[in-house]
Order: C-alpha cells, then structure tokens, then sequence
C-alpha cells in the first residue's frame, strides 16, 4: 500500500500513514494507511473484530494512535481527545445517535449548542426551528413537523437528521458508524442516499460498515481491514463487488466453509 | 417522511403508501398529545371542581376556596419542584421532610440561640441546598439510583429533626416564634394574607404561581430546560452532546431541597409553630401530584403547569372531603385511583413515542 502517492488536489482532509494502536501489549491495529478528502466517501469494512472500532477511536480522537502517523490537512496531529478531533471538523455519528426520542426534532438537532436571544438568554426557537426545517430540507428530509417527538421517526431518518447536525455544526468530515447496522433494506437505501448528499456537500464521509452491499454503490475508496490490520485501500474501479465481498469474508475460510457445509452427494460417497 | 418527494420510489407502491400513511398519522396524533402532558390533569380538575361545587356548600364560598387554593399551593410549590426533577430523570423522597428541617432550624437558630431571623432563614437555606447538592452528588458519582439515596436521606432527615428538636427544645414542637424580632416583616412575605377579588388569598399561593410561571420559563424557554429534558429523556445521548450532565442534575436536586426551604418559610411563618414530623409522609403525594399532571416516572417528558395542577386536584380533594363530611380516608384511596389512571395513561404515551428509548 504504498499507493500513497500525495493527493492530486490539495492535501487530504485526514491522513492515516501506517497507522496502529496497541492497548498495553494487545496490538489492537497496525500497519492502516487511509486517506479522506472532501467530496469522497471512504468505506471502512471488515467483520467483527477486525480493528474497525479502534480506527473510528483514533479518528475520533477517543484514543490516541501508538504507531504511524495522523495527518490533518497535512501536518501531523495526535488528538488528545474528542474535542480536539471535533475542532478540526471531524464528527462522530454514533450508532446509538445521541438523540433523546422523546424531545422535538429541532431541540435535538441544537442540543447542547442552543441559540438564544434577548436579554434573558431565552432559546431562539423561532429561528432554530427554522434552521432545522432548512437544514434538514438540504439534504432532502422533508419534515411536516419540526416540532414532532424524534423518537417518531423512522431509524433512517433519525439516522439522516444526525447527519444533518454534524453536517450544520460544520463538520468537515463526518465518522459513520456502522449507520446501516439496525435498518431494513428500504432504511438503509434512506441512509445510504443521504451520504451521497453529505458527499455532493463536500464533506469527507467515513462509511464504517461490515456490509459490502451498503458500502459499494456509496463508496469511493474502500479500506479492508482483517485481524487488526488492513487488507488494502482500493479505489473503487480496482476492485468488483464480488471481489470485495470474498475478500471480506476471508475468501479462504468461507471457501473452506462452503466446503464444510456441502451436502454430501447422493450414492457413492456416502 | 421523504418517501413522498422521492422519485426513486413510486408513491404508488402500496407498500411505501401503507407504511407511510399510518405512521404519519400516528405520529400526528401522539404529537399533539406530546406537547400537552396536563391536559388529562386539567380534565380531572375541573371534573372534581364541578363536582365539590355542586354537593358541597362551602367549596365555593369565598373562605372554602382560599382553603383549597392554599392547601394546593403547598403542595403545588412541591410538586412543581418534584416535576422537573423527574423530568429530570430522577427522584427525592426526602423533599417532604426537607419542610421539617428548614423549619425547625429556622425555629432552633431564633427562638432558643437568639439568631437574627433573616441570617437564621439564610443558613436554613444554605443546608437545604447542601443537602440538595449532596443527594445529587452521590447519586451522579456512584450511579445508585436517587430513589435508594434520598430514601436515606429521607430517613436521616427524619430522625435528626424529631432527635435534635428533643434535645434541644426537650419537646417535638417549636413554639414562640412570634416573639422573635423582625417576625413580623418577615410574616409579610412567607406568612401573609391578601385580599383579591373578596378572597382572602394566603400569599403562599402567590408564590406558587410565581414558582409555576419560572418553572415553565426555565422548561420551555431556556437552554437549562432543554438540557432538563435531555438528561432525563436519554442521559448518554445528553453527555454526547456536551450537556453538562452533573451541573444539571445536581441542580435539580438543589431546586427540589430549596423549594423545601420555601414551603418550610410559608408554614412557619404562617402557623407560627412548627413540628418535628412536618413534611413526613408528603414526599409521595408529589410526586403523585407529578404524575397525575403528567410527568412520566421514566423521566424526559412532562410539565410544571401538570404538576401545579395535580396539587390542584389534590387540595381540592382533601378539602372537598372535609366539607362534604366524609371520611378522611377516602383520600387515599382516591390518591391511588388517580395515580394508577396517570400511570396508564402516561404509559401509552411513551410506548408510541419512545418505543426505541
């Protein structure tokens, strides 16, 4: 993976070169390279297991790297924490969304960043609400109701509304985690569109998902990690679905699985 | 939702159109009945309003309302407290004997320790609040849950007021209070009654509108607010977020132990004689006056003008009964009545909102 050949454009938004983590003597990843640029959506797959919670982590800023370099826009960094990941523009959307299901729609896209006015520092809830109805409608939710309990919409959606806030709070690359992992296909075609529209924004995205369906017809580059460590990064023209999803699998062992599970041919063998 | 605008999925499918259609509407009703959380609350007090004002003489008759509004008004300025810590997310059962401490000391600090009343009220609230401050700090550093940490407290309160207002007084009761300088002017404020519209108002109630008016402000129209709901609606989700969860929580806390204050103030300073067991036996009755108003046990969701109006419900009981001459006992029963109901129907309400929380 020496493809590492320096970015056309302008240097990538984030950069991992040969990056790893250990936990004491546990060496959790090593050897990832990765790029993020704007207007591209990296996918990261892999099964359980296989490192991709612990590269959201170093992304993230949650844990700090242990091997390689980091690179924001060029210059090396060691995020120290969230917050520091978050200053650069890099947000996280967890799985579990960070939304309160019982609260309108738009007090959950200003939690914890309300806007006020006036001298008594009321809400501006005239404006946020509008801002959300705008905001959401950019990237194509169509809302009857702001005002409406989150908990009402579908996973999809609040997945979509997530986006949307990391996307309004300025983020310049947003983290994915696994968003597709509790949807049905129709959620999950939601998801997937409203990525592409992160995409068409111009943010970087990192699609985390252990779902190769998902990932290919959102993805431009693909990251392949197994046992701690990267299988590659491919372009998408280097690779075929088909080709992903063995490698995904462990082509060997699900070879060696078919195997295993063949039903025995009838007559002579047995 | 987007589903509709959607070229890529005919809106003649009937599947997109049957998952759809329903859900909006669904989503249509429960959130009309989200935004009000009192309105079931505001049914039932006008129905036992009506229903006391027809049977009974008295109930409204200007000496029968200022009663029931009073009573109300102790109880509501409780109430409304215990409504936005459960909304919140948690509880305080040692909010009832919170009454008896602030008015006991209060009462030990003037009449036996000769202290200038006022600086007596201010330390009485500085306990409060530090004992507010501590019930919350030890329910957010351990993860106990508040209804194990304030019941102790709950009993701790208990015990020390009744211990300590015998060792010191040699009797249960504080009495002479009237005689303690700037008793008077402090009477005005927490002890005093005023005319309005040929009723003569008790200003207690004056202060529970007032705590009602800036408890809806703060829910509604502040960032604490929004914060209020978000740690008791999903307290990951808040911390997420940046919502300073512990600020927030230890907060509540410290507003329920001062609303204790204000209602130990508005007794004394009304009766002039306080109790040692003041308050015991009412932390429940507030949190019923939540409930029934609205609020759901669970937290996230419910309102002060709810919780204002299940005090309502219940002053207008507990002195409805006694002008209709029944037996006191009734009450209880009615109480539990009442809170089943709420419960049930405040159940319902979360199951469609937040069937995923």
């Amino acid at each position: 993976m020496s493809a590492l050949a320096p970015a056309p454009a302008p240097a990538p938004i984030l950069e991992a070169r040969n990056i790893g983590k250990s936990y004491g003597p546990v060496r959790a990843l090593h050897g990832v390279n990765a790029t993020i640029s704007a207007g591209e959506v990296l996918c990261v797959l892999g099964d359980n297991g296989a490192g991709k919670s612990t590269l959201i982590k170093i992304l993230s800023g949650v844990h700090a790297h242990t091997e390689g370099e980091l690179l924001a826009h060029g210059t090396p960094v060691t995020f120290a924490s969230p917050r520091a990941a978050l200053s650069l523009g890099i947000t996280t959307v967890y799985q579990d969304l960070a939304v309160v299901p019982l609260m309108p729609v738009w007090r959950n896209f200003f939690l914890g960043a309300e806007l006020r006015s006036g001298p008594f520092r009321q809400l501006d809830s005239r404006r946020m609400r509008h801002l959300t109805h705008t905001e959401l409608a950019k990237m194509g939710i169509r809302l009857r109701d702001v005002d409406q309990p989150i908990g009402t919409l579908s996973g999809g959606e609040r997945q979509s509304v997530a986006i949307a806030r990391a996307v309004y709070f300025g983020a310049s690359v947003v983290i994915l985690d696994e968003p597709t992992a509790a949807l049905g296909v129709k959620q999950s075609g939601v998801v997937l569109r409203y990525i592409a529209q992160a995409r068409d924004r111009g943010l970087g995205v990192v699609f985390i998902t252990h779902n190769p369906h998902h990932a290919y017809p959102v993805g431009d580059r693909f990251l392949l990690l197994e046992h701690g460590t990267s299988l590659g990064l491919f372009p998408k023209n280097e690779l075929s679905l088909a080709e992903m999803t063995a490698l995904m699998a462990g082509g060997a062992e699900l070879e060696a699985l078919a195997h295993e599970l063949e039903r025995p041919a009838p007559g002579p063998e047995a | 939702m987007n589903r509709r605008s959607d070229p890529l999925i005919p809106t003649t499918d009937p599947l997109s159109r049957e998952d759809t259609h329903p859900a909006e509407d669904r989503a249509g009703a429960v959130h009309h009945l989200v935004r009000r959380p009192e309105l079931g609350a505001l049914v039932a007090a006008l129905g036992i309003f009506l229903f006391f004002s027809l049977t009974t003489d008295v109930f409204l008759s200007p000496a029968g309302v200022s009663t029931w509004l009073y009573s109300a008004s102790l109880f509501g300025i409780m109430a409304v407290a215990v409504a936005l810590l459960m909304i919140g997310g948690e509880f305080d059962l040692s909010a009832g004997a919170m009454t008896g401490t602030t008015g006991l000391l209060v009462g030990i600090l003037t009449t036996q320790w000769g202290l200038n009343v006022w600086i007596a009220m201010l330390v009485a609230l500085a306990v409060a609040l530090a004992i507010g401050a501590a019930n919350g700090l030890i329910v957010m550093k351990t993860g106990l849950p508040s209804f194990i940490v304030t019941l102790a407290t709950f009993f701790i309160l208990q015990g020390v007021n009744l211990a300590v207002t015998k060792l010191i007084t040699g009797s249960v009761v504080i009495q002479g209070m009237a005689q303690v300088p700037f008793f008077d002017a402090v009477k005005h404020l927490f002890g005093s009654t005023i005319p309005v519209l040929g009723l003569d108002l008790k200003v207690a109630v004056l202060w529970w509108f007032a705590v009602i008016a800036l408890a809806t402000w703060v829910l509604i129209r502040t960032r604490t607010g929004n914060w209020i709901f978000a740690v008791g609606g999903a307290l990951p989700s808040a911390r997420q977020m940046g919502v300073p969860v512990l600020k927030v929580k230890i907060g509540l806390f410290m507003t329920t132990a001062g609303a204790g204050w204000l209602v130990g103030m508005l007794m004394l300073f009304d009766v002039s004689t306080v109790q040692a067991t003041t308050g015991i036996g009412q932390e429940f009755v507030y949190i019923i006056c939540a409930v029934v108003g609205g609020c759901l046990l669970t937290g996230g969701y419910g309102s002060a003008v709810g919780a204002a109006l299940g005090a309502l419900i219940y002053g207008m009981t507990l002195q409805g009964i006694v002008f209709a001459q029944w037996d006191n006992n009734w009450l209880k029963a009615f109480l539990g009545g009442m809170l089943l109901l709420a419960v049930l129907v405040n159940l319902s309400v979360r199951k469609r909102v937040g069937a995923t929380a």
